[in-house]
């Protein structure tokens, strides 16, 4: 671990940074003329952590995301997860995307869908077997093992891409805005869901979305988005208490009071970009 | 009972057209006195006693079978493997694309001649035409297909370590299999009219030779029986593949479907 984190992380033993992002900037190349995109982007996400990345639409939300998960090279600055620098996607990373129907493999089962990874990782058949159960129980579709990602419902193909996620024991997962095509019932049996497993499995987690409430009732910790070219305009602690369920916390004062600061914040962003918040 | 009653009523539709167009032929033909066109009923007579209890179906329709096969598998294998490598890089398909649309726009018969001053009038020759004919639809609807793999699945197989041939058998050959397929369907006519060409030219035996053996011995109800053969023939062929593609690309209907609305 090579670089100390600057910014504060919740109280606690655990503090070893695992994701460090530097000053990281994305220029688009396109014909003639070159679009900004990221600015500059700081921050470190400490083992264990669940941090939400909050910005308004056309933030560069999935440039940052692309970028950390290795599918995107950087313009200048690095991307360092456990101590290496990113240039390709590392092993160790997990990713959910916001399209469910199209980064499941519809000529696979549900099962084969979530044991692909695991065969690249060359694991042996009866692991394979144990983690596919498993991941595909705790996201609670341990019954349609057989059936085709199609003929599930959005909210249940989101199940299970999360589930090939968490069945590839990730040392990092991160989801780019995995609930803005589902309706709203199941994204709010979804978000506990995502807390739950994030409790339980302790898997550092980037959770990337443009809904504040959704925000700040997940993390720990909220980073603000300006809008594009993005920089962090704020890094909230959510100091909630760890057992959240959507009822009482979202009505809570608290929850009120922290959705209200990064409200603000998003309203600024709208209206300042990186280029006039930085100067 | 309902399901019966569907069913029966699919058997129906699907042969209204067949049973009544032989009828036509059997009723305009049952008392022609032309020698050219005989009456259907000769004809299904012959078709017992030339084809069935001959050693033709030995002698000539199984080398004809044989060469199709083997000029259609190696064009499905040189097909969807140059497909592949043609439409996953953007480089090489500029590279080849005027040179694809050249090779595709000559009919396969001149191809004809010219492959018998080099392979002979053999069984490699009729293979060689077979496969210069059933390449390019293969070919070019793989190149499509590969080419539209969608972008988000591709981001997918990168990130969780799909490469190498897992990613070219389950990302992109499936994802290209429907467009595949229709490139077999296409082939697969285009070979049976080929097969049957190739031997016309020269050939000692097969469907093509012996229809033509037959027209110029003036055989001609023999000749109407392989003409009918020849057409049971792609039935069965086209059948087969139809077969092939409600198996392979279960998903692809079921998906569709699903699109439309359709699913639970």
């Amino acid at each position: 671990m090579s670089a100390m984190s600057q910014t504060q992380t919740e109280a606690g033993p655990r503090t070893e940074v695992l994701l460090d992002v530097r000053a990281v900037r994305k220029v688009y190349e396109g014909r003639g003329r070159s679009v900004e995109a990221v600015r500059d982007l700081t921050f470190a996400v400490a083992r264990g952590d669940l941090v939400c990345v909050v910005g308004p639409s056309g933030a560069g939300k999935t440039t940052l995301l692309k970028c950390i998960a290795g599918l995107l090279a950087p313009t200048s600055g690095e991307v360092v997860l456990e101590g290496e620098s990113v240039d390709g996607p590392p092993p160790g990373m997990a990713v959910v995307f916001q399209e469910y129907g199209r980064s499941l493999f519809p000529w696979m089962t549900v099962r084969k869908n979530v044991e692909l990874p695991l065969k690249q990782k060359k694991l042996p058949k009866a692991r394979r077997a144990e983690l596919v159960g498993q991941a595909l129980d705790a996201v609670g579709l341990g019954d349609v093992h057989g059936a085709y990602p199609w003929q599930l419902s959005g909210g249940m193909q989101q199940r299970v891409a999360i589930a090939r996620a968490i069945a590839y024991e990730p040392h990092i997962l991160l989801m780019d805005e995995p609930f803005a095509a589902v309706d709203a019932q199941t994204r709010a049996d979804l978000e506990d869901l995502v807390r739950s497993l994030w409790q339980r499995l302790g898997v550092t987690t980037l959770f990337v979305t443009h809904d504040i409430d959704e925000a700040v009732y997940l993390g720990q910790r909220v980073l603000v988005l300006s809008s594009s070219p993005t920089v962090v305009l704020d890094d909230v602690a959510v100091d909630l208490p760890a057992q959240r369920d959507q009822l009482t916390t979202r009505s809570s004062a608290r929850f009120t009071e922290l959705r209200g600061h990064v409200f603000a914040q998003i309203q600024r962003a709208k209206k300042h970009s990186g280029a006039s918040v930085v100067e | 009972m309902r399901l019966a009653v569907r069913v029966t009523r699919t058997v129906v539709a699907a042969l209204a057209l067949p049973v009544a167009l032989l009828a036509l032929w059997w009723i305009l033909t049952a008392d022609s006195e032309s020698y050219y066109l005989p009456p259907l009923s000769e004809i299904l007579a012959g078709l017992d006693d030339v084809w069935l209890r001959s050693d033709r179906l030995s002698a000539d329709v199984l080398p004809s079978l044989l060469r199709l096969s083997g000029g259609f598998l190696l064009a499905v294998l040189l097909g969807v493997s140059l497909g592949v490598a043609i439409g996953s890089s953007r480089r090489l398909r500029a590279f080849c694309e005027p040179v694809l649309e050249f090779l595709r726009a000559i009919p396969p018969p001149v191809l004809v001649p010219v492959l018998m001053l080099f392979a002979g009038i053999g069984d490699t020759m009729k293979v060689l035409v077979i496969l210069s004919g059933c390449l390019w639809p293969i070919l070019l609807n793989t190149v499509e297909g590969v080419r539209a793999v969608d972008e988000v699945l591709v981001e997918t197989a990168r990130c969780y370590g799909v490469r190498g041939p897992a990613r070219l058998w389950h990302l992109v050959v499936r994802s290209a299999s429907p467009q595949i397929v229709t490139g077999m369907r296409q082939g697969l006519s285009i070979g049976i009219i080929l097969m049957v060409i190739s031997e016309m030219f020269a050939a000692s035996n097969g469907l093509g030779f012996s229809i033509i053996q037959f027209q110029r011995t003036f055989a001609v109800t023999e000749m109407w029986t392989g003409i009918l053969l020849l057409g049971l023939l792609g039935f069965l062929l086209a059948t087969l593949m139809r077969l092939f593609e409600r198996r392979v690309l279960n998903w692809y209907f079921g998906l569709r479907q699903a699109q439309r609305g359709g699913s639970r």
